[in-house]
């Protein structure tokens, strides 16, 4: 059927080349100093902001490249096809025409190929509905097929899907006119070319399989961004790139900063309050942040999991001699049905921990402690930090004033 | 984003299960979240048993993971340094001396901060280890070991206790009497042994546990209290010369580093190599996590240092210089992880961007080599400890032009 035309198979470095070179050349498209210059582009009575047209690509190839027009044009073409960039006019066309034209970047996280590695038939699924409804039924006639088998397919999640493609029409609702232009685009181009029609070009087709090149692991895009994200969301906490308030001790001889962010005080700082915001781990790490949480929880009558889950730590990382003991101390306290502070761990998880106390060590709950892990970081926690706790902690926070240095 | 339909606008931990993977934006009463994709599953078919559908579906997600981790390992190179191409460039950063720490009659070896930011122990070629309140200069505890060339110290989580050990093969646990007067040596217990010189020693997350590395080519996991080996670390097939603990919700690996070139990362709990890198042209020094845990950097005798992506199983970045012809002999990152501090065996420092691989600072200042650098836990400061026998405070300003002056110096 036509839900997975696309050949993934064995596919070696070599094929992968030139999907890199690709890359290459839209990242210096990119480039702030050498790269093309963005305005805005008039969509008949819209204004899109960040787009090119197509002249201006042709002309920074010509440029970048040295290369002649009927060379340029061809490789713009490519870009499109592959869906490195698309068009605003006629997203259906995925052609590079050589005039005003308005184009834009896909992002650079939405790269086709390794997007098309992903299994799930859910967002194409969420898209057909959406479509569906938004056009009362008129789809094409390979999208009407699509639809149906994947009905077929999916069936047991179908509310689900048709749920997500309603929150999606609405959310699209409240955006202003270009940016849903836009988006609508960039859609449309993403699924032309991971679903493209049967019979269409197929850019992704890859051809006949290869062995392996087991060797040669490679990177991914999104796998960087993840350490650009990070250092970016960090570094208003890190005092070395945006300084301290109110300010860094070795600087000014001032021990101001240290004593407003001992382990417990009275009121905590804003840096602070927002750091727990960051993940579980930073709200865990910080005895202040445990402390708050647990308080939380007491009032949602779940503060065994965090207690069970502190008892575990104590074990992983406490005396080998004291093992046994703390173990017999979690079983009473934790896991015997009935038990004062029973935490809810599922039946499988139960059956293998129970098993594993007969002869205990110091990691015979891991199972157990990270199934409460995840089960207050997924659920607990994300409540947490819309609670009335935390917003108030965060309003109450302190934001010290800047003291000039010596 | 979450009016479109694509798989992954984001990649990255997701909101239900923790694992980082391409993330879709979902809806869940009203409001967005970013789920994985065997999440979505999941989510979407909760009108099934919850024991029945949850084991299948496991067993098929374990599948598609495998898949999907062979399907990224086909994919494309890219460097960190371009898709870092759009964010701005650091303005050059100013690194002055702002303190020197005397005290040591011989070459520093070794230091390490306590979690209280601001104490530190240090310890040197002539077997002394000396504990420091580095911001009032005093020092507070000190104990000569009967050996020479401490490699290795290094201060308890909880502050009340230092470890250190070197040509003695063995790793020693001292803990810190309030009594200034009484003799350290008279409590010391010993933990480690080893066959081979101890280079590197750490404390896991409590005062219980000591993690070493060794000349003898091995690192090994030991119960403080009763000195026990609790786990082995095979693989190295020469010195191991460092080694860092990983930061992770899971908190059960660690990277080393040693004289076969390669970096290995391990898995506490069953003591498996889980990773190896092996990218430098000579001895690895120095091994040290990336904050967040899904990275790590090296120093090497190559003259560069490296970063290593975990997850993508590969290096990502090499930091060198045409002008930087000695060795490094240590890493460490500020705690946002944009900059990377590296000592070399020219007695400079150099500061570099991580993300674009270019160096933003170099420090002279040290008048031998720079044995290691290290951030406080922190972040405020930056400390190095050298061959001069002395440790050295750093203290940072940016160039004017960037925003309101946070100390530009």
């Amino acid at each position: 059927m036509t839900i997975n035309t696309l050949a993934r198979g064995g596919w070696d470095r070599e094929q992968m080349a030139c999907f890199q070179k690709m890359e290459k050349v839209i990242v210096a498209m990119q480039d702030p100093d050498m790269g093309m210059k963005m305005r805005n582009q008039r969509l008949l009575i819209t204004v899109i902001p960040h787009a090119m047209t197509g002249r201006d690509m042709i002309t920074w190839l010509i440029q970048k490249y040295c290369i002649c027009e009927e060379e340029a044009l061809h490789i713009s073409g490519m870009l499109v096809r592959y869906g490195y960039v698309y068009p605003l006019k006629e997203p259906r066309s995925l052609v590079l025409r050589p005039d005003e034209s308005p184009y834009r970047f896909q992002s650079l996280n939405l790269f086709p190929l390794w997007i098309n590695s992903f299994p799930s038939y859910m967002p194409s699924a969420i898209y057909l509905a959406k479509k569906n409804i938004r056009k009362q039924g008129e789809l094409m006639e390979y999208e009407k097929e699509r639809y149906s088998v994947l009905h077929k397919r999916i069936n047991h999640t179908w509310d689900f899907v048709v749920m997500q493609a309603r929150e999606q029409l609405r959310a699209s609702k409240q955006r202003r006119k270009a940016d849903r232009i836009v988006l609508e685009c960039q859609e449309q181009a993403y699924w032309l070319i991971n679903r493209p029609q049967p019979g269409a070009h197929n850019v992704l087709d890859m051809g006949l399989e290869r062995p392996n090149n087991l060797s040669a692991r490679v990177t991914l895009v999104s796998d960087i961004i993840t350490f650009v994200k990070y250092s970016e969301q960090y570094q208003n906490h890190d005092p070395i790139m945006q300084g301290c308030l109110p300010s860094n001790p070795w600087i000014s001889d001032d021990t101001a900063h240290w004593t407003m962010n001992l382990q417990i005080v009275p009121i905590p700082s804003r840096l602070r309050v927002e750091r727990w915001s960051f993940s579980f781990m930073e709200l865990l790490n910080d005895i202040m942040g445990r402390r708050e949480f647990m308080i939380y929880l007491e009032k949602e009558f779940s503060a065994e999991n965090l207690c069970f889950w502190q008892a575990c730590e104590d074990i992983r990382h406490g005396e080998s001699s004291r093992i046994v003991e703390k173990v017999e101390e979690i079983y009473k306290n934790f896991l015997t049905p009935g038990a004062a502070r029973w935490v809810n761990v599922d039946s499988k998880t139960m059956d293998k921990t129970l098993k594993g106390i007969r002869h205990p060590h110091r990691f015979v709950m891991d199972d157990a402690q990270m199934h409460i892990y995840f089960l207050m970081k997924k659920d607990s926690y994300p409540r947490y930090l819309k609670s009335d706790l935390y917003k108030n902690l965060l309003a109450k926070a302190i934001v010290p004033q800047e003291t000039k240095k010596r | 984003m979450c009016d479109q339909t694509f798989v992954a606008i984001t990649f990255g931990p997701c909101d239900c299960c923790g694992k980082a993977s391409p993330l879709m934006n979902i809806y869940i009463k009203s409001e967005a979240t970013n789920y994985c994709s065997f999440c979505v599953e999941v989510m979407a078919t909760q009108g099934l048993q919850a024991g029945e559908s949850a084991a299948s579906l496991k067993k098929e997600s374990d599948s598609l993971k495998k898949k999907l981790e062979e399907e990224r390992a086909k994919l494309s190179d890219i460097e960190l340094s371009q898709v870092a191409e759009k964010i701005e460039v650091l303005a050059p950063l100013s690194i002055k001396t702002r303190r020197v720490l005397k005290g040591h009659g011989n070459k520093v070896l070794c230091m390490d901060w306590c979690k209280d930011k601001r104490r530190l122990v240090s310890s040197s070629q002539d077997g002394k280890v000396i504990v420091w309140d580095a911001f009032t200069l005093n020092k507070e505890h000190g104990v000569t070991l009967p050996c020479t060339w401490v490699l290795a110290c290094a201060y308890a989580p909880s502050g009340c206790a230092v470890a250190c050990g070197g040509l003695d093969n063995k790793c020693s646990v001292f803990p810190l009497s309030l009594d200034k007067n009484e003799n350290l040596n008279t409590k010391k217990k010993s933990v480690a042994m080893h066959t081979n010189y101890v280079s590197g020693c750490t404390f896991t997350s409590s005062d219980m546990q000591i993690l070493t590395s060794s000349g003898d080519g091995t690192c090994a996991l030991w119960d403080v209290e009763s000195g026990q080996l609790l786990q082995s670390f095979h693989g190295h097939t020469a010195d191991v010369l460092s080694l860092d603990l990983a930061p992770s919700e899971t908190g059960n690996t660690f990277v080393s580093g040693g004289c076969d070139r390669k970096a290995n990362v391990w898995d506490m709990r069953s003591g498996q190599n889980i990773q190896s890198f092996e990218c430098h042209e000579s001895d690895i020094n120095c091994v040290k996590y990336y904050p967040s845990g899904d990275a790590f950097a090296s120093a090497s005798d190559d003259a560069t240092c490296r970063f290593y992506d975990l997850r993508a199983d590969r290096e990502v970045a090499v930091y060198q210089k045409d002008s930087i012809i000695f060795g490094a002999s240590t890493v460490d990152f500020s705690l946002s992880g944009r900059l990377l501090f590296a000592g070399y065996n020219d007695y400079t420092i150099n500061a570099w961007d991580v993300l674009k691989g270019t160096r933003v600072s170099a420090l002279f200042g040290h008048e031998n080599r720079v044995s290691r650098v290290r951030v406080s836990p922190d972040g405020t400061a930056l400390c190095s400890a050298s061959w001069d026998n002395t440790l050295r405070y750093l203290g940072f300003g940016w160039a004017t032009y960037s925003t309101v002056s946070k100390g530009f110096r």
